[in-house]
């Protein structure tokens, strides 16, 4: 993204040698942190409205000539927020801050989420972090960036791409008899200034998600669902986004990490591929969980599939707060 | 990076400056506190919240907010972070705090920063105060950070 690299690009997009976008209809979308979401759901609504039959759609990031504060600095407010606030760690610490004030939830709980999620990454050939004998130890005395977020709680800066085709119902029989079918895409965001929300309980997902639910018929999402891949930027934030996302009650993440629901081997697992604190090339992250979502619909997880999986969520959060749903399932919503 | 790959990679550097039309609302608030010394918010005509950033319409009830009103220059500290990593674009030398801070009178919340650095000398529900700067500059940072009282 333009933002983070401090270039366009425009050979990505439309040389011959890239991606096969000459004399084509591209069009390039920059969210932020939701990107890879507003890619997929942009991709949805092309193909789904009859405009195209086929839609290829492609996030990428290469993070390591770049660099994610640079880009996240600018969705603060120049006025009020960017001396004060702005940046990728300040605000996630300030809102891990007044979450765990909140509600109790420990630093050790947060630390594992690292540890879950830095596990399942061993599992997938395409992280970035694959930590299989990662301990909370090993997490909770890592350096302090921001307090209380130490490294470990953190996502790393990642390079990376990700690529999903699209097409209408009868083009799909030409290419799989296997697809992911969509069932819902939702996006909300809702503020002024950063202080406009909460800065904890992420409203957003709480609005964007239970307008999907809905749209999807899902009305317990724990049972209703099989997996989720959400978008932890921080360990403590996905203890936050759980609550957020309806998957247990405000104030309950750390237990239904504790209980051991979310791990691979659990009722519900999230993040199987190791998620955004493994992985993160931005501008392909949010479109990772969607990938992610629609390998474990299609049952194509290899070891880090999850079984019998019918229906599977992804989230995009990026500045300004905001959040995007999808939720995916294996035979086509009717 | 290794040596073979560094050898390929072309490093530069750009500036960007921008201008950004702040508004009248920016323009009566940044006034005040670098002029006079005080706070002003924004009352909004129908929930009658005070509004601190000011903006022009109420985000909950879509009205016009006209009604300006000062208030306290000290508030509660509801949520701090303690910053430890330097970058070129910041106020101070790390070690300090940013905090989100609800100030005396105000409905909504205000992000600052805070001149302590040891996160055991932060509370969420601590009582801060604001310190101006001398020789304005028309900025945020004209309150040039609040501290613990």
């Amino acid at each position: 993204m333009d933002h983070f690299e401090g270039i366009n690009f425009s050979e990505l997009m439309c040389g011959i040698e890239a991606a096969p976008g000459y004399l084509k209809p591209v069009v390039k979308v920059a969210t932020g942190g939701t990107t890879g979401s507003s890619l997929a759901i942009c991709g949805y609504h092309n193909v789904a409205s009859g405009i195209y039959n086929n839609v290829l759609v492609i996030g990428w990031e290469k993070l390591n000539e770049g660099g994610a504060t640079t880009g996240i600095i600018t969705a603060f407010d120049p006025v009020w927020e960017r001396p004060s606030l702005a940046g990728a760690l300040g605000p996630l610490a300030l809102m891990a801050g007044m979450y765990s004030a909140k509600y109790g939830i420990t630093a050790e709980q947060a630390a594992k989420v690292t540890v879950k999620n830095r596990s399942n990454a061993a599992n997938n050939p395409f992280a970035h972090l694959q930590m299989p004998n990662i301990t909370i130890d090993y997490v909770m005395s890592s350096q302090m960036i921001s307090y209380p977020l130490r490294l470990h709680d953190c996502c790393p800066q990642s390079e990376g791409a990700c690529a999903l085709i699209y097409a209408n119902e009868q083009e799909t029989k030409k290419i799989t008899d296997n697809p992911a079918w969509f069932h819902a895409v939702e996006t909300a965001h809702y503020y002024t200034f950063g202080t406009d929300d909460k800065m904890y309980d992420l409203p957003t997902a709480t609005i964007a998600s239970k307008k999907a639910y809905k749209k999807a018929g899902i009305k317990n999402p724990v049972k209703d669902l099989d997996v989720a891949e959400i978008y932890e930027p921080t360990s403590w934030s996905e203890l936050s986004w759980t609550e957020a996302l309806g998957f247990c009650k405000p104030g309950e993440g750390g237990k239904l990490l504790d209980e051991g629901i979310t791990q691979m081997s659990g009722e519900f697992p999230i993040n199987p591929s190791g998620g955004v604190l493994s992985t993160n090339p931005i501008g392909a992250t949010a479109l990772v969980r969607v990938a992610e979502a629609a390998t474990q619909v299609m049952g194509r997880g290899e070891k880090r599939q999850v079984p019998d999986v019918e229906k599977a969520l992804a989230m995009g959060f990026g500045g300004s707060l905001w959040t995007e749903i999808l939720i995916l399932g294996k035979e086509p919503l009717r | 990076m290794n040596q073979e790959i560094e050898k390929k990679v072309y490093r530069g550097r750009i500036k960007v400056p921008y201008k950004h039309t702040a508004g009248a609302y920016v323009e009566k608030f940044i006034t005040e506190i670098g002029k006079n010394n005080k706070i002003y918010g924004v009352k909004c005509p129908k929930c009658h919240k005070v509004n601190v950033p000011p903006k022009m319409i109420c985000i909950e009830c879509f009205e016009k907010m006209e009604e300006w009103v000062e208030i306290g220059n000290q508030g509660i500290v509801k949520g701090f972070t303690v910053i430890t990593h330097s970058t070129p674009v910041m106020p101070f030398e790390p070690p300090f705090a940013y905090g989100i801070i609800r100030l005396d009178g105000a409905d909504t919340d205000f992000v600052h920063i805070i001149k302590e650095s040891d996160p055991k000398k932060l509370k969420i529900g601590m009582k801060v105060k604001a310190v101006f700067k001398e020789n304005p500059r028309k900025r945020i940072l004209d309150i040039e950070y609040f501290e613990p009282i």
